[in-house]
């Protein structure tokens, strides 16, 4: 027999102050199967919960309905709440009596009798309720962080330092990411390369950490605590074990017109190179598009003088497959492609650079040995115009609707170090706004403005024209409502960021969720922020939306402390509420399978019993409850309802549907 | 048809004497001419109530479920029709492929009984396909009627004569494809206002006795156990004090088979109160085709259905209800 | 004497599935924002808008409901992946159906409503309980196979 416990909670006068509380709990009193019935101020309430757990334990209650605020506020609470006095906590349903009815109604009758008519839903739900208990699975102790750059960097050192074992998957030869590729950053000025490699080389000489670089994502299967994953080692035709990373290769390689994208193909490279002195693994790669001996079979200059044997023009993609517990995605960023901007005429005039390639030209060790010249005649540009948010804040449909976040600071950045380095060079700034919110950001704003004259002009500029080799900008002055054209030896375009669009791949995959615009989306947005809403899978870096480096490096930490939280258990719950087939029921016909996004159904060959003696080996559907993340598409699908979702069975729905209907 | 019969009945009997297979199922005679029963012949003397004629109008397909489970193998006479009933039983694992010898065989169209009374023949003895006339001989008198006005309904559309699978061939004459097209009916319908349609489906569920006819022969309706004999499901009329399962069977018993129904079109045939449930299939169908593509089940033995499948662009059921997606 | 049995106006009765995490979090919004909509809208809890068997839309229906509208995540944003692509194609499916069979094709509806979109959510009741107010009483879903006469 049933005894059901109601308890309708006022919410203060939250609820109170349009459903009458006192009559609801009266009136379901008499419910079938109703034992106990009270309302009370607040059930969250310490003494809330002690009301309930005292009436669980005096009544003998086998199920209890809360009527209150949304399950999704309070539900956990009050299953916690029953488990304690020994009611299972599947045995608890919630009546959302505030959201979905006191806050929107204002007539009382109507939400007390509409908050009747809810509870009464609940209990009729709750009687079909059966005990559950959550599974367990297993933690596999090691963690999968995939890119390179700084925020797959700083996520893989800390899950390293507590002690887990972390791999990380990068695409390029080299981890560093873009960070690698700038010259100082903001607002400190300090050189990245002086920041960022040893932090590569930790990574490298760390004894939990294994680079997989020149390597993609191939496959993901398996769940929370227990993935595994297939990864694709690229050929890179140099053997990563043997190389030495003398460099004699690219010396002596005769294909040297490779465009070095590490410099933003501002220069070139051999098709046998290192990206840049610092890479990390320290080892040659062999570009198969440039390589003569690759191309032709003719060369095979640099097997020649490799001193040590490790180049290998036989060497395949090969593939690894891998267990993790966690995964990191730190996919990063690159500049959006300025072909849809012909105003600015990037791609006719050489001197109208993007500011990552600027990056390059003042690097020291970038294609100029960091001297700043123009890309076009070699020359020291004399005046220098920026020009802000190219393709951000765009809703034309040709660039981002979003704000890049990092131009300000380094077009600032840029400005000021130019008129530092030479002061005789005039620098002009078009901006929409300058937003510098961070530690110190407006005071560094301020500074190139105050102390080193660079000239900011409020307004978009309309054309970038060449006219006998003086690039002309022409746009507005907002302040002083007049057209400006700013003659310029130099023009440098603060191009929008995108996500890496390899991220597109990865979040299918992961199945986790990734926005119109390519960012990967966090759990939510304040509360769950490094989390995906994919269990196990978590955010670092530009890959879930615009940052700077110190925001990434925070968010790597943050996502290496989640991973560190889950690594360190050693058995996960699982969700209850899984799909179950009735193998008396289930026609082995495969169609539930066909629409599981997890593959967690299978199939098996099973003997039954037919009487007499007799037995039939039947091909039946078996859910793996750890995978199933309960959706129930599976229920619908199947012909005989054989599949049903435990939790929200198909009779306990349609007794929801009755108790709603009947009035 | 007589010489199919023949060489259906001889390649029988070598199957069986052979013990290449150890059942054959095809059609044995009932009490009259016009009613041949679905059977399994298991020895060469049983192959003497063996036939096959206009009359045998049953798909043979579903009852491989059962036999295909037997020991040794099975040979089973298909029809093309039947051929896609066949494959999308395969495609659910509902039979064993490999126990089962297909024979496809000629087809013609299959009568129907009905009308041919209607033209004056009763007590019907003999039937024989002469192009499109049929030579009739009854107790009444012998005569002849045109093959169009006598063809079963379902074979008034025929899906064409292809067979999808087979293992060996009886084909003596070439086949004629239907001619009808199988969604005019549904078009007349969908023509009509709200208020006509729901007054022609209430005047023919009415009819409806909830025998299970439908359901018994309806390859698709391939459930070891019902979901109308599930309690489980909150449907089935045991498990309820309502009339829910009573009302609204025949819209579950459609949306059940929709993207696996072949169009065999059993279910009219066998329908004693001769509601013309095809219809209610064919909507589906249609919808299905102008939605998602062409799609006709069976023609593979593998792959999902429209319903287990999507593409990122599907239209919205709004949209759809609304006639702005057709 | 008076007439007692006047004429109550009319009010349906709606059942509303939503999947719980985009549009039953919607509907919590519409009700943290204090944005109304009519009582006469009842929500059902399923993970996910795939869960929905067409038999319970037509058991609320037998039921006497007489509106049921279907919520989901946006196509391309469902928690579960894929779940209201297959919901798309099965209720698509099944209004064109019912409307075949005669069924008022405003009755039953899909609305796709974010966990963002409290003010859509509300947006969407009250207008389809105008719309389903304006169509009247659900009668031919109660019983397509009423035998007495109207």
């Amino acid at each position: 027999m049933q005894r059901i416990g109601v308890f309708i909670c006022w919410c203060g006068s939250n609820i109170a102050a349009t459903v009458d509380v006192e009559k609801v709990a009266e009136v379901i009193k008499s419910e079938p199967g109703v034992v106990y019935s009270v309302n009370y101020q607040y059930m969250c309430s310490e003494n809330g919960q002690q009301l309930i757990k005292n009436a669980i334990k005096e009544h003998n209650l086998t199920g209890i309905v809360v009527g209150a605020c949304s399950p999704r506020m309070h539900e956990a609470t009050f299953r916690k709440a029953a488990e304690s006095v020994g009611l299972n906590p599947y045995m608890v349903e919630i009546a959302n009596i505030r959201e979905h009815c006191s806050w929107i109604h204002k007539d009382m009758a109507e939400a007390t009798e509409k908050a009747i008519i809810l509870v009464r839903t609940a209990i009729a739900k709750v009687k079909l309720n059966a005990p559950l208990t959550a599974g367990e699975s297993p933690v596999v102790k090691r963690a999968l962080v995939i890119g390179g750059g700084i925020a797959g960097i700083q996520a893989a050192l800390d899950i390293a330092d507590a002690g887990f074992e972390v791999d990380i998957v990068e695409k390029n030869a080299t981890i560093g990411g873009r960070m690698a590729q700038l010259d100082k950053t903001f607002p400190t000025l300090d050189c990245s390369a002086c920041i960022l490699t040893p932090k590569m080389v930790d990574c490298a000489q760390h004894e939990k950490i294994d680079i997989l670089s020149y390597s993609e994502i191939e496959d993901v299967k398996g769940f929370v605590g227990n993935f595994s994953v297939k990864i694709r080692r690229k050929a890179r035709y140099v053997d990563e074990t043997k190389c030495t990373g003398c460099k004699i290769c690219m010396e002596k390689c005769p294909s040297k017109k490779g465009l070095n994208d590490f410099n933003m193909n501002l220069n070139t490279r051999p098709a046998i190179h290192i990206p840049f002195a610092q890479a990390i693994p320290n080892v040659a790669v062999i570009d198969p598009a440039q390589c003569i001996k690759l191309k032709t079979g003719k060369c095979g200059i640099c097997q020649k003088f490799c001193g040590v044997g490790a180049i290998d023009y036989e060497q395949k993609d090969t593939f690894i497959e891998r267990q993790y517990g966690a995964i990191v995605v730190a996919t990063g960023f690159k500049p959006i492609s300025l072909d849809a901007f012909n105003e600015y005429g990037y791609t006719e005039n050489k001197d109208v650079i993007t500011s990552l390639e600027l990056e390059r030209l003042m690097n020291a060790a970038g294609p100029s040995n960091g001297v700043l010249v123009r890309p076009s005649d070699g020359q020291h540009p004399k005046v220098i115009t920026f020009i802000q948010c190219v393709g951000s804040r765009d809703t034309s449909g040709c660039g981002k609707p979003y704000c890049s976040k990092i131009c300000c600071m380094y077009t600032a950045k840029h400005a000021m170090l130019i008129r530092e380095k030479y002061p005789d060079t005039e620098v002009h700034v078009f901006y929409i706004d300058v937003r510098t919110p961070g530690k110190n950001y407006d005071e560094f704003f301020r500074r190139a403005v105050e102390q080193y004259g660079v000239d900011y002009i409020k307004g978009m500029v309309g054309k970038v024209y060449n006219e006998n080799g003086k690039l002309m900008v022409q746009g507005s002055n907002l302040i002083d409502n007049e057209q400006v054209t700013i003659e310029s030896d130099l023009v440098v375009l603060a191009a929008a960021i995108e996500p890496e669009p390899s991220v597109r791949k990865v979040a299918t995959l992961l199945t986790a969720s990734i926005d119109t615009n390519n960012f990967l989306t966090e759990s939510h947005a304040k509360l769950r922020p490094v989390e995906s809403p994919t269990a196990g899978v978590y955010l670092a870096g530009v890959c879930q939306g615009p940052k700077d480096i110190p925001e990434t490096v925070s968010q790597a930490s943050a996502c290496a402390a989640k991973v560190i939280g889950l690594l360190v258990k050693d058995k996960l719950k699982t969700n209850p509420c899984v799909a179950t087939p009735d193998e008396m029921m289930c026609n082995g016909c495969s169609q539930c399978a066909n629409v599981c996004a997890y593959g967690a159904i299978t199939y098996v060959d099973k003997e039954f019993r037919l009487g007499g003696g007799k037995t039939e080996v039947r091909r039946v559907a078996s859910v793996n409850p750890a995978v199933c993340q309960g959706c129930g598409a599976c229920t619908v699908t199947c012909p005989s309802g054989a599949m049903d979702l435990k939790g929200f069975s198909s009779k306990q729905i349609m007794s929801e549907v009755e108790a709603i209907c009947k009035m | 048809m007589r010489d199919v019969e023949l060489k259906m009945k001889e390649r029988a009997s070598e199957l069986l004497k052979s013990g290449e297979v150890a059942r054959v199922i095809g059609w044995k005679k009932g009490e009259f001419y016009h009613d041949p029963q679905p059977a399994s012949f298991e020895s060469v003397e049983e192959l003497n109530a063996f036939v096959y004629n206009g009359f045998c109008g049953a798909n043979l397909s579903k009852y491989l479920i059962q036999m295909s489970k037997k020991e040794g193998k099975t040979a089973i006479f298909l029809k093309p029709c039947d051929s896609y009933s066949f494959n999308q039983l395969v495609k659910e694992h509902r039979i064993v492929r490999e126990n089962i010898h297909v024979i496809a065989i000629e087809c013609q169209g299959k009568l129907d009984i009905e009308k041919i009374k209607a033209k004056g023949f009763d007590f019907v003895t003999e039937v024989e396909e002469n192009g499109d006339e049929i030579a009739v001989a009854s107790l009444y008198g012998n005569g002849a009627v045109q093959k169009d006005e006598v063809l079963l309904g379902k074979c008034e559309t025929c899906k064409g004569k292809v067979h999808q699978v087979k293992d060996e061939e009886i084909i003596l004459h070439e086949m004629q494809a239907g001619k009808k097209n199988r969604f005019e009916e549904v078009e007349k319908l969908e023509a009509m206002t709200e208020d006509e349609r729901f007054a022609f489906w209430r005047e023919q569920l009415q009819k409806c006795i909830r025998c299970n006819a439908c359901r018994n022969v309806c390859p698709a309706c391939s459930c070891l156990k019902c979901v109308f004999d599930n309690p489980a499901s909150g449907i089935a009329a045991k498990a309820n004090d309502d009339k829910f399962e009573e009302q609204l069977f025949h819209i579950i018993r459609a949306f059940h088979v929709s993207g696996r129904c072949t169009d065999c079109g059993e279910c009219s045939r066998v329908c004693p109160q001769n509601i013309p449930l095809h219809l209610l299939n064919r909507k589906f169908i249609k919808d299905i085709d102008g939605l998602y593509g062409e799609y006709q089940a069976g023609e593979t033995a593998e792959g999902k259905t429209p319903l287990t499948s999507y593409t990122e662009g599907d239209a919205e059921p709004n949209d759809v209800v609304n006639g702005e997606v057709r | 004497m008076q007439n007692v049995t006047e004429k109550k106006e009319f009010t349906p009765n709606i059942v509303a599935f939503c999947c719980n995490w985009c549009s039953y979090a919607g509907a919590d919004l519409a009700g943290s924002s204090r944005l109304s909509y009519p009582a006469n809208v009842k929500i059902i809890r399923v993970p996910c808008s795939c869960r929905v068997n067409p038999s319970f839309i037509l058991k609320a229906y037998q039921q006497g409901a007489d509106g049921v509208i279907l919520c989901g995540c946006h196509p391309g944003d469902c928690h579960y992946v894929t779940g209201n692509y297959y919901t798309r194609r099965r209720m698509s499916l099944l209004f064109s159906f019912l409307n075949y069979m005669g069924i008022e094709k405003e009755r039953t509806r899909v609305e796709w409503v974010s966990a963002a979109e409290g003010a859509r959510f509300s947006a969407v009741m009250n207008d389809f309980v105008q719309k389903i107010t304006e169509l009247g009483e659900n009668k031919r879903l109660t019983d397509l196979r009423v035998k007495e006469g109207e």
